[in-house]
């Protein structure tokens, strides 16, 4: 495999980092998962341009990115609707496109969603740190220098013209995810629901929760009725390992989903959003509500296995492609 | 106190927590260790992580793979199995410390809020073997107890936004030391030259839960030397 040269950062918006799926065994060692907070979006964007669903993009959030392409390449984006741009022309999301030497690929402003992601054909040339090539943020290292990207960075990529015939490919609109200003998230409750009142528990799940400007890839803060505890256990308990999804809830009784930056946690957790529920927790963006539904075990598995079939079924047309 | 039988919790579709007992305790730490090794040694299908900490193990499923009660079982049947099992003896580390000056700005708050002397402190912090109850928060940090009595110090009022590398801290009966730069709440002693976190090197961190730890006071123009 050759790595040359594909893109030229111009403009770096207010952060894009390099991701993956993340990184993941070394929870032992306090190390969090990082990668993609959206990971479907991640995952169509590499299959759209023919690479492996776990390959590297860039997480583009917000607007203001700008890139220079530095040689012919397939690019696909999706998620957030960011504007993008090639020159002046829009570029759809969920959708390969061939872009030329010497063009400018722009986002331009946020219509829906919090966070894009960018594939290139042969995927983002960085070194693998603990097995992944996702930007560890807080701890400083993976991705590209273990830092967001700046003005003047170069992007390589791996064969960029095996990737050229993916051009018009696109992901099938019942597929395509919405995002809107409130988002519906179900959970199924645990592990220590039974350490809030029952008011706490119902505060959860019939009022809307305000995202806070606070939140980033560690956590979503969200602020609103208060989710009380049982009067007789404390604010904080023994700390143990936590996942993305998990909301918890810390002595001033406003909840905190976990995203993908943090491995372990001390406050009481009420519930956790369900693994198909997951990629919108990175299209929620300051200002949005969260409304809450609980579902039982058995049907978050049946949802996942439901987002799971879907994409299954659009990477088993992909390769039947002559 | 360590349970009788492990207490299984579900943490959403993709985790299941076993705790092993109610308390911070080096029996019940054992037993997480413990548990963490018999599934080392018995890898169970689906199951692609686990996440050891003081009294529990969270263990990360997929769940297109597994499900929780076909784990729970799993886990139930392998404790009633391996009724012995071998850990590893525990790795014993020295570490160097600077305290106080520019590397331990909380060192004379936390012996004017016990009415000691600075001495003290540094005396009671270096008397103790501590064990490595489990690794969190950040790369590398090290939950280390416990503390000496005399010690015990509620955390800062106001977390600090950023504590540099190295930073040897204590709270409530705990000690730690922030491998990378972070935020953080405890009160900072002292600073170590000793590197606790690679991530080129595997395993990435110097510390892994169950070793065991002793400071030693070095001298702040030793710092320098050590790094080397």
């Amino acid at each position: 495999m050759a790595a040359v040269e594909t893109l030229e950062v111009v403009g770096p918006g207010p952060l894009t980092t390099v991701q993956d799926r993340g990184r993941f065994g070394y929870g032992r060692y306090g190390v969090a998962p990082s990668g993609a907070s959206d990971s479907f979006s991640l995952r169509v964007a590499n299959l759209l341009v023919g690479n492996d669903e776990n390959d590297a993009c860039l997480e583009v959030t917000l607007f203001g990115l700008k890139l220079k392409v530095l040689r012919d390449v397939a690019v696909a984006v999706a998620g957030a609707d960011l504007q993008t741009h090639c020159n002046d022309m829009p570029l759809d999301r969920w959708k390969s496109h061939i872009l030329r030497k010497g063009s400018t690929v722009s986002f331009r402003g946020i219509r829906s969603g919090c966070r894009a992601y960018l594939a290139i054909g042969g995927g983002i040339s960085v070194p693998q740190v603990l097995g992944s090539k996702s930007t560890n943020l807080p701890s400083r290292f993976g991705g590209l220098e273990g830092r967001p990207l700046r003005k003047g960075d170069i992007l390589s990529s791996n064969s960029p013209w095996l990737h050229l015939e993916t051009g018009g490919r696109r992901l099938p609109q019942t597929l395509v995810p919405s995002y809107g200003r409130e988002t519906h998230l179900r959970v199924v409750f645990g592990p220590q629901d039974n350490e809030f009142t029952e008011k706490g528990r119902k505060a959860l799940l019939n009022y809307p929760y305000r995202v806070s400007p606070d939140s980033n890839r560690t956590g979503i803060r969200l602020a609103g009725p208060i989710i009380e505890r049982r009067p007789d256990v404390g604010e904080s308990i023994i700390s143990e390992g936590v996942i993305a999804g998990t909301i918890q809830v810390p002595g001033d009784g406003q909840p905190i989903i976990i995203l993908v930056e943090i491995v372990t946690g001390g406050y009481r957790k009420i519930a956790t959003v369900i693994t198909a529920d997951l990629p919108l927790l990175g299209q929620i963006r300051p200002g949005d509500a969260v409304r809450f539904e609980e579902i039982s075990l058995d049907e978050a598995y049946e949802a996942l296995r439901k987002t799971e079939h879907g994409l299954k079924e659009f990477k088993d047309a992909r390769s039947a492609r002559p | 106190m360590a349970y009788e039988r492990s207490q299984f919790r579900i943490m959403g579709d993709r985790s299941l927590l076993v705790e092993l007992g109610d308390r911070i305790s080096p029996d019940v730490n054992r037993r997480v260790r413990e548990l963490s090794v018999m599934l080392e040694k018995n890898p169970i299908e689906g199951v692609f992580e686990t996440v050891p900490a003081y009294r529990s193990l969270l263990i990360i499923y997929n769940p297109l793979i597994t499900n929780a009660m076909l784990l729970q079982h799993q886990i139930e049947d392998l404790q009633k199995k391996s009724e012995v099992v071998d850990i590893l003896e525990p790795k014993s580390v020295e570490i160097p410390v600077a305290y106080g000056g520019e590397f331990g700005p909380d060192l004379e708050w936390v012996a004017r809020y016990h009415n000691i002397g600075v001495e003290e402190v540094i005396q009671l912090h270096t008397a103790i073997t501590y064990q490595v109850y489990m690794i969190g928060f950040t790369p590398g940090f090290p939950y280390m107890g416990e503390l000496p009595e005399r010690l015990e110090t509620p955390r800062r009022e106001t977390p600090r936004t950023t504590i540099p590398e190295g930073s040897v801290a204590i709270a409530q009966r705990q000690t730690g030391i922030y491998p990378v730069e972070s935020p953080g709440g405890w009160h900072i002693l002292g600073r170590t030259p000793m590197k606790l976190f690679n991530p080129l090197q595997i395993p990435p961190t110097l510390l892994e839960m169950g070793d065991l730890v002793r400071f030693f006071p070095i001298k702040e123009v030793e710092f320098s030397r050590w790094q080397q």
